[in-house]
């Protein structure tokens, strides 16, 4: 298995132990990858799967680090770059569009100081465009580490929203 | 005011979805043990006879798709329940989860019997994680009861359910994208043959279907009066979950029987647009479906009068679009969509998205001149006829529909700007 012995050891002890509860928890099933690296992304507070961390799970399963690579490029949900605390994915599909969810949009832009795609200096929030999650019946709505915030529809929900969150 | 027959969604609200022990108060897992009873071959011949069409979007005859998985020979056969629900606007498999997840459970056994499998496969989509601990303890539940895992109710039956979590593909609800998945690849689709019904989960015989197609069995193996044979029309008999969003008052997802005109959906259920304001358009089915305008309410919603009317059913989605957007507007986030979500694998969708994209925007911007429109229309020629996989396929339909439907806004003569 291929391996990059620095990368690894950036990678600390309880990383480890964590990730392996992960695999664990699938049943070290190499089939379970695109399970496996959700759970492991939500292991780090800016939600991605670091190099190292990538590495670590080539070794321990028998598929190639390239493997995944792919997956961790290929699906959205997946991040191998660092994102935020709460990445806030904005829904950019029809139904939220036509709810108005460039309005939602340029709300958060304005209350956060940044554009879609950049990430607030703390690390704490960043905007992402994604298409339909399925929350149609909520339209505008925004996705914040796998949870669903709909019908914001007013710069007070949204203020709402981004104080409950810490 | 409202036509919904609660029949698929007969249990919403009914029981305690996170115990077996409440379930079977209701009845459940009589279907099941009313199955193993029979020959599997009877019970796909029942869902023959109810005319159930896959609810995934593909409309393929369900009670023939069990009879020839049951004819395909070889071990170890394999369901797998689609529970990706990609479209945008189709979100009925989210409810049918969340509300009856022990239905779903129990049809994906009887599936299994039937065909003869050993094993089922639950692909659920990320964005529904929060359902994930509602179906594992489903599993959980049914395992120590003895419904899954060796010979249940001592025929000899031997049956697992696995769950396996998508991570925002659309591509993935396609059949061998969604099996490349779960084998823990990238979900990029592959060509055709070798099928899937032969060759598909680890090479393994596999039949796929819909959560919702799923869902009708168990409640139609106990339906002794025929409520559902004699719901909706001779040709679309029975009920659909419709989901319903957009421009409406009260979006959400309804059973209906077959025949409800679009108005009544649109309006009675749905509780019609804000602020009383004219429908530009309707699409069905999802971004990957065909689009109507407002001459479409009084039509009866079944499988031949939409289809006669220019629309499919497809998934079950209706998007309702107020006059404040334009056709370009719909149609430029439509493209954005398959842009976004074509896998990039081959070349007429990679690039037939890309360009149709910008022929949106020259058009949009009232530069677009003859030869554009023409280019449009070659590529809506040209994607479905010679991409790999379904996205591509149906990644134009909206522009077609709207080509026909809307041709003023391709009069590049002077109408460019509705
Ligand atoms: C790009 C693409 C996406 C699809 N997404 C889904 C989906 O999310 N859910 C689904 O059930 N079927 C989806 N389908 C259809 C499936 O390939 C398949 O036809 C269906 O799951 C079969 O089940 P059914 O016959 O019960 O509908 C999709 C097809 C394509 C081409
Ligand atoms: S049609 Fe599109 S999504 Fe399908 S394989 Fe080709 S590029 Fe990928
Ligand atoms: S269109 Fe935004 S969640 Fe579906």
């Amino acid at each position: 298995m291929l391996t990059e012995p620095k990368e690894q050891e950036a990678l600390s002890d309880e990383l480890r132990a964590k990730i392996d509860l992960v695999l664990e928890s699938h049943d070290n099933d190499f089939t379970q990858i695109v399970g496996i690296l959700l759970d492991t992304q939500d292991l780090f507070e800016r939600h991605y799967v670091p190099q190292a961390a990538a590495y670590y799970i080539a070794s321990k399963l028998p598929v190639p680090a390239s493997r995944i690579f792919d997956c961790l490029t290929f699906y959205a949900e997946l991040s191998d770059k660092a994102r935020a605390k709460y990445p806030i994915e904005i829904c950019s599909s029809i139904a939220c569009h036509v709810n108005n969810n460039e309005e939602l949009k340029e709300t958060l832009e304005k209350l956060l100081g940044i554009h879609v795609g950049e990430v607030t200096y703390d690390g704490r929030f960043m905007l992402l465009k994604t298409t339909c999650f399925g929350a149609c019946d909520r339209a505008p709505a925004v996705r914040i580490n796998g949870k669903v915030y709909g019908n914001l529809d007013s710069e007070e929900k949204v203020r709402d929203l981004l104080e409950s969150l810490n | 005011m409202g036509t919904e027959l609660h029949f698929i969604s007969a249990n919403f609200g009914k029981y305690d979805t996170s115990s077996i022990g409440s379930y079977m108060s209701i009845g459940g897992f009589e279907a099941l043990r009313k199955a193993v009873t029979m020959d599997g071959e009877d019970i796909a011949k029942i869902v023959a006879a109810a005319k159930i069409k896959g609810r995934g979007g593909a409309g393929y005859d369900m009670g023939r798709k069990w009879t020839q998985a049951r004819a395909v020979k070889g071990e170890h056969k394999v369901v797998i329940c689609n529970a990706d629900e990609g479209e945008p606007c189709t979100f009925k498999d989210r409810e049918l989860i969340k509300q009856d997840p022990f239905n779903l459970i129990e049809a994906l056994i009887i599936a299994g019997w039937v065909v003869g499998a050993t094993d089922a496969y639950i692909y659920m989509r990320a964005e529904y994680a929060c359902l994930r601990q509602l179906l594992l303890n489903a599993i959980r539940q049914a395992k120590s009861y003895g419904f899954l895992g060796k010979n249940i109710l001592g025929k000899g039956f031997d049956f697992d359910i696995h769950l396996y979590s998508g991570a925002g593909a659309y591509v993935c609800g396609e059949g061998t994208a969604l099996i490349r998945s779960i084998e823990g690849k990238a979900g990029r689709p592959r060509m055709k043959p070798p099928f899937i019904k032969v060759s598909g989960l680890f090479a393994r015989p596999t039949c796929v279907n819909n959560v919702e197609s799923l869902s009708i069995v168990p409640h139609l193996l106990l339906d002794q009066e025929g409520v559902y044979m004699h719901a909706g029309t001779p040709d679309s008999i029975g009920t659909k979950m419709v989901s319903v969003a957009g421009n409406v008052r009260n979006p959400g997802v309804f059973e209906i029987p077959f025949g409800t005109t679009v108005r009544d959906i649109v309006y009675n259920l749905a509780g019609g647009v804000p602020e009383d304001r004219q429908i530009r358009l309707i699409q069905f089915g999802g971004a990957s479906g065909y689009i109507a305008d407002a001459s479409i309410l009084d039509v009866p919603y079944t499988y031949d009068d939409l289809e006669k009317a220019g629309v499919n059913v497809g998934t079950g989605a209706l998007l309702v679009i107020d006059e404040r957007t334009s056709v370009l507007d719909f149609l430029t986030i439509t493209q954005d969509f398959f842009s976004d979500e074509s896998c990039g694998q081959c070349t007429p969708c990679r690039e037939g998205n890309r360009h149709m994209r910008m022929l949106i925007e020259k058009l949009r911007r009232g530069e677009a001149d003859t030869s554009d429109i023409e280019k449009m229309k070659k590529i809506t020629r040209i994607m479905p006829m010679s991409s790999l996989c379904g996205l591509g396929e149906g990644a134009q339909h909206a522009m077609i529909a709207a080509m026909r439907v809307f041709p003023e806004v391709f009069d590049v003569g002077g109408a460019a700007n509705e």
